[in-house]
């Protein structure tokens, strides 16, 4: 392959990608089948892929299923997202060591590996911009974040089997790649046989290409993709209407909604974790007995636990009623004023992982007044 | 995409310089000044911002910085012992080292204040990130109208940089009034709430500029008489608190509304605030 | 001190901003000018509240005293204020001590006089309600706020 048109390549031409990639030394991550849910962890090759597997998802609701075809990439989005690579749960910041005056501080070491990404979905993309705009492009960027994304090689995969729970094509950021990739994948399973349509988006992606054993692509392969994108475009299990959703939250803060919904949110996290965009930390200290040597470490913290919003003599936000607020305001509305986007992408992961289904959708269309053409009543 | 990661790499934001206590002042039963030798690289502050202070192995808070920002020589800052951290700062004795991150946040906005009257009204602990802002218009007296510091607190033990008020008061470059919430018979001012004390003071409201710090409760009514006695919302500034962490708008702490106290704030115009103050838990 | 002095210090006196000047000639009648030296006391708990005062100059404090905390100045009042509301409402009675914290000239205001006036002329009750119920309004939420200690270290 030696230019930018798409390319199709064979399953023995995609061990060939995943093989290039470990030749150029990137540690290269994909979806593998683990524990009922399909994760995100090292692969060495196809047999690690999760063939013939799928994803059903609701309302608190996950649950993986024989699809009776071959499909490697026939799921929509697992609980984990990228996020867990590029701003890792848990990181030292920094060491210090006692010396006779005071105390040295020494940088953790922080040298991560290259990695490459193999199934980065449109949502998934957009996610990762997002969270560029929180960590690169403020007045200080984040180190940590900086590396591991300049180390970072994106293979997306065009999502093709929406979940129940996506709503992306609402929130405009796919199913269908649109840039922020150095290779797109289609998955293509029709007469024609099991194959990838392979697009390049950098040069990066460009320079990988033209060392795998790919033929052009022709008119039926791209239009067999484009069909892809199509029909998972119309099967969106959800819908998000955003239109006005900044001054529809941010002028709603005493709605009687959030009541409703704090009546059902046990304030667990799960939403924040499994959340692609969420970027809130809090800071450890560690020391060993004799105050020797300390740390600081830095992990994923949650809006919704009662310690977020501690100040002297008490938290701010005590009720979860104004915690869910909190969450669901800044995600769909202060992320505007923040960062200038949304701060949902429409992976639908805090619906399928909420223990008690409740549903971002939902709740958006209740503020707004509307009965959810999902939930009868 | 890498060009700019690339670049952004240099420096970790969260890596604290180790600075070097040179002084320590106990201002009242439980609030103390720290004062710390500026680490390579400090390039000074201004009023109302603040600096992350850190221990090892105990963690770090955000301080404000309490003196005045032109004069040489070392960053005081003004701590009242309440948790672990400030209280173990608080203890910090001359010599010792203590992790440094900063200034950060927003400023009072002294020199956009020339040429008006300035009200200063302070409640608690909230006078300390306001002195920095009295040393400016104090030394650059001539440029301002009349400026009038109002300062409620808990009781006559309680007010801080007591003498220096004392001073000032005589030097009658600044109207001083202070005023606490109970008092024993050997106090010769004013009980009160704060708010009592603006109709004794003569300003321009409508030209004036007001800069209020203290627990928002204060400051939720102190903006209120403001309002009433005609100064306008955007002319009315107040520094706000909440839970920082990271002080640079990436660990999602301190977010009030859209803001992030830490960087948008903490001084903020009370337009862009009111609507704010009035959700609760927000 | 003249007649028309006495009503014109009352017409000047903040409290009473903007009084129309017939019900300053009927108030006049139950004034008188006094001066309280520092450490004299206006008034005394659980005397009758007979008398309020205009201040006119100086600081006076309302005190609370309380065995082994000695005497508690809960607010202080000061020029162009005034001590007493008790008048106003039964039992008439003063509910704290106010002592005169320097030299303070105020004028006394008879109370039972001004009770009886103001129930002959419902227009001068209703003018002196508008001017006193912001006063008690004003105390009760500096009381809310004191009772908050928002000050108090945290607990």
């Amino acid at each position: 392959m030696t230019s930018d048109r798409p390319a199709v390549l064979t399953l023995e031409g995609l061990q060939g990608l995943i093989e290039a990639l470990a030749a150029e030394g990137y540690r290269v991550l994909g979806p593998t089948r683990r524990d009922g849910a399909i994760v995100y962890d090292a692969i060495a090759g196809l047999d690690d892929l999760p063939a013939g597997w799928g994803d059903e998802q609701d309302g608190g609701r996950y649950r993986l299923v024989e699809r009776g075809d071959a499909a490697l990439f026939g799921y929509a989005v697992g609980p984990h997202s990228w996020k867990r690579e590029l701003h890792p749960p848990h990181l030292t910041l920094f060491r210090t060591r006692r010396e006779a005056d005071g105390f040295s501080v020494e940088a953790a070491a922080d040298e991560p590996e290259p990695t490459a990404f193999l199934g980065v979905r449109a949502c998934e993309l957009a996610a990762i911009a997002v969270q560029d705009r929180t960590f690169l492009e403020g007045p200080q960027a984040d180190p940590h974040y900086a590396r591991r994304r300049a180390g970072s090689f994106l293979v997306a995969v065009n999502c093709g089997e929406p979940a129940g729970t996506c709503f992306c094509v609402s929130m405009e950021t796919g199913p269908r790649a649109r840039g922020g990739y150095d290779l797109a994948l289609t998955e293509l399973l029709d007469a024609a046989g099991h194959r990838f349509l392979l697009e390049v988006g950098s040069e990066r992606g460009r320079a990988l290409a033209e060392r795998l054993d790919a033929r052009p692509a022709e008119a039926a392969d791209l239009a067999a993709s484009r069909a892809v994108s199509e029909r998972a475009a119309g099967r969106m299990g959800r819908r998000m209407e955003t239109g006005g959703i900044k001054a529809l939250l941010q002028e709603n803060q005493e709605h009687a909604r959030w009541d409703q919904v704090a009546e059902r949110c046990l304030s667990c996290a799960n939403c924040t974790m499994v959340c692609p965009t969420c970027f809130c930390t809090t800071v450890e200290d560690t020391s060993d007995l004799s105050g020797e040597t300390a740390a600081r470490v830095r992990r994923w913290d949650s809006c919704f636990t009662l310690d977020f919003s501690y100040i002297h003599g008490g938290t701010v936000r005590g009720s979860t009623k104004a915690r869910y607020r909190q969450w669901m305001t800044h995600k769909l509305a202060s992320w505007y004023d923040q960062f200038g986007v949304s701060g949902c992408v429409g992976c639908g992961r805090c619906i399928a992982w909420c223990p008690v289904g409740i549903d971002i959708t939902e709740e958006v269309a209740a503020i707004r007044g509307e009965k959810n053409p999902e939930s009868a009543g | 995409m890498s060009a700019m990661a690339a670049g952004a790499a240099a420096t970790d934001p969260m890596l604290p310089a180790v600075a070097r206590v040179v002084g320590r002042r106990r201002e009242t039963a439980d609030v103390w000044t720290l004062e710390v030798a500026p680490p390579d690289g400090w390039a000074g502050f201004a009023p109302g911002q603040f600096n992350m202070l850190y221990l090892p192995g105990l963690g770090e808070v955000p301080i404000s910085m309490s003196g005045d920002p032109a004069a040489p020589g070392p960053i005081r800052h003004t701590v009242r012992a309440v948790g672990a951290v400030s209280a173990a700062l608080a203890a910090l004795r001359p010599g010792a080292a203590v992790g440094l991150r900063g200034p950060y946040g927003s400023a009072w906005p002294v020199a956009e204040a020339a040429g008006a009257d300035v009200v200063v009204m302070a409640g608690g602990l909230g006078l300390a990130p306001l002195r920095p802002a009295l040393y400016r218009l104090r030394a650059e007296r001539a440029r301002y109208g009349r400026v009038a510091l109002l300062y409620g607190t808990r009781s006559p033990a309680d007010i801080l940089f007591r003498r220096e008020l004392e001073r000032w008061r005589r030097q009658l470059d600044l109207e001083i009034e202070v005023t606490v919430d109970r008092a024993a018979g050997d106090w010769r001012g004013s009980v009160g709430v704060v708010t009592r004390l603006l109709p004794r003071i003569a300003f321009e409201p409508v030209s004036s500029v007001a800069l209020v710090c203290g627990p928002e409760v204060m400051m939720r009514f102190a903006a209120d008489a403001l309002l009433d006695a005609g100064v306008p919302e955007p002319r009315i500034h107040l520094s706000m608190e909440r839970n920082m962490r990271c002080a640079i708008g990436q660990c999602g702490h301190c977010q009030f509304g859209a803001d992030f106290v830490c960087k948008d704030g903490p001084v903020m115009s009370y337009d862009r605030l009111r609507a704010r103050l009035k959700i609760r838990e927000l | 001190m003249t007649v028309e002095t006495l009503e014109r210090y009352i017409l000047e006196h903040r409290f009473f901003e903007g009084l129309e000047p017939a019900f300053g000639s009927l108030i006049r009648g139950c004034a008188r000018n006094v001066r309280f030296e520092a450490g004299q006391y206006l008034c005394r708990e659980g005397e009758p509240a007979d008398q309020l005062y205009l201040v006119r100059h100086g600081t006076v404090a309302l005190e609370i005293s309380a065995p082994g905390r000695g005497a508690l100045t809960f607010q202080t009042v000061h020029e162009g204020e005034i001590v007493g509301v008790s008048w106003l409402v039964p039992p008439y009675r003063w509910t704290y001590d106010a002592r005169a914290a320097e030299l303070v000239r105020a004028i006394a205001l008879d109370a039972r006089c001004l009770r009886d006036k103001a129930e002959r002329d419902h227009d001068l009750g209703y003018e002196l309600m508008k001017r006193f119920v912001p006063v008690l309004v004003e105390r009760l939420h500096a009381t809310r706020l004191q009772l908050l200690d928002l000050y108090a270290p945290p607990a």
